[in-house]
């Protein structure tokens, strides 16, 4: 299974700001092999994220996002404390979860 | 303060509970191939279900004015306009002009950043969709010096 996620949520008046560090190949395929075969694309599908069980967030990523993803949201309403989890699925089908405080 | 050993074991608590009861929420809509695979940002614009095109003041892109690395360039869209269904990021140049698309809910703000990589340089496009299909753009170019696709 791939490493985890490095998640920070900090919440900031009615609102808390997230972060995630996604670890992940992102291989675009465009590029080649030493022996100029293309190398095939392996990336991140299928992004959502939870705010204490209830999805706030669903995205949809091509290969064109970097490797080891960067992302950035707010979630209106959440406060310190709360739980925000956050899913991806790349397109051979593996997945990861992860879960961080908001504080 | 969570030691990294709890945080460790919550979250094989989280995949376990998803393993089994398979959360009905997490499904949605299937990944819009047809989007990704566009090449061009009308194109692309079209599939995720914009219909009208139209620049807007109140849709903002953020990202470098020139990115000395291809690979990573910081890229950001948001709005403050009521309504949004979807956020799209794209890059005119790329193979395929569709890097991230988001949906939007009530839950989250329409303003999310992230980094993409980019072939060469090219204009770069916020691009918000709204309810009734409109679709509201707003671009920025940036100046790639060293390509992030490609061998």
């Amino acid at each position: 299974m791939a490493d985890p996620m490095r998640i920070r949520a900090q919440a900031s008046g009615d609102k808390a700001t997230v972060r995630v560090l996604m670890s992940h190949e992102m291989e675009s395929g465009q590029r080649k092999d030493a022996a100029g075969n293309t190398v095939p694309a392996w990336f991140i599908q299928e992004v959502t994220a939870t705010h204490n069980g209830k999805q706030v967030l669903a995205a949809e990523w091509g290969p064109a996002v970097s490797k080891n993803p960067f992302l950035q949201f707010s979630v209106k309403g959440a406060k310190a404390g709360d739980k925000i989890a956050v899913t991806w699925k790349d397109n051979k089908g593996a997945t990861r979860t992860d879960e961080a405080t908001v504080s | 303060m969570q030691t990294r050993r709890e945080t460790l074991k919550q979250s094989a608590v989280v995949a376990g509970l998803l393993a089994t009861a398979g959360f009905p929420q997490f499904a949605h809509a299937a990944f819009n191939k047809a989007a990704f695979d566009a090449k061009s940002v009308q194109d692309a614009v079209k599939a995720a279900g914009g219909t009208s095109l139209a620049e807007s003041k109140d849709v903002t892109i953020t990202g470098p004015d020139i990115a000395e690395n291809g690979a990573v360039v910081p890229l950001g869209a948001s709005t403050a306009l009521p309504g949004v269904k979807h956020m799209l990021i794209l890059v005119e140049k790329n193979p395929a002009a569709l890097v991230a698309m988001f949906h939007v809910s009530d839950a989250v703000d329409a303003s999310f950043s992230t980094r993409a990589k980019m072939g060469q340089s090219s204009d770069v496009y916020a691009v918000a969709i709204m309810n009734d299909g409109k679709a509201l753009w707003a671009k920025k170019e940036v100046k790639v010096t060293l390509g992030g696709c490609g061998g």
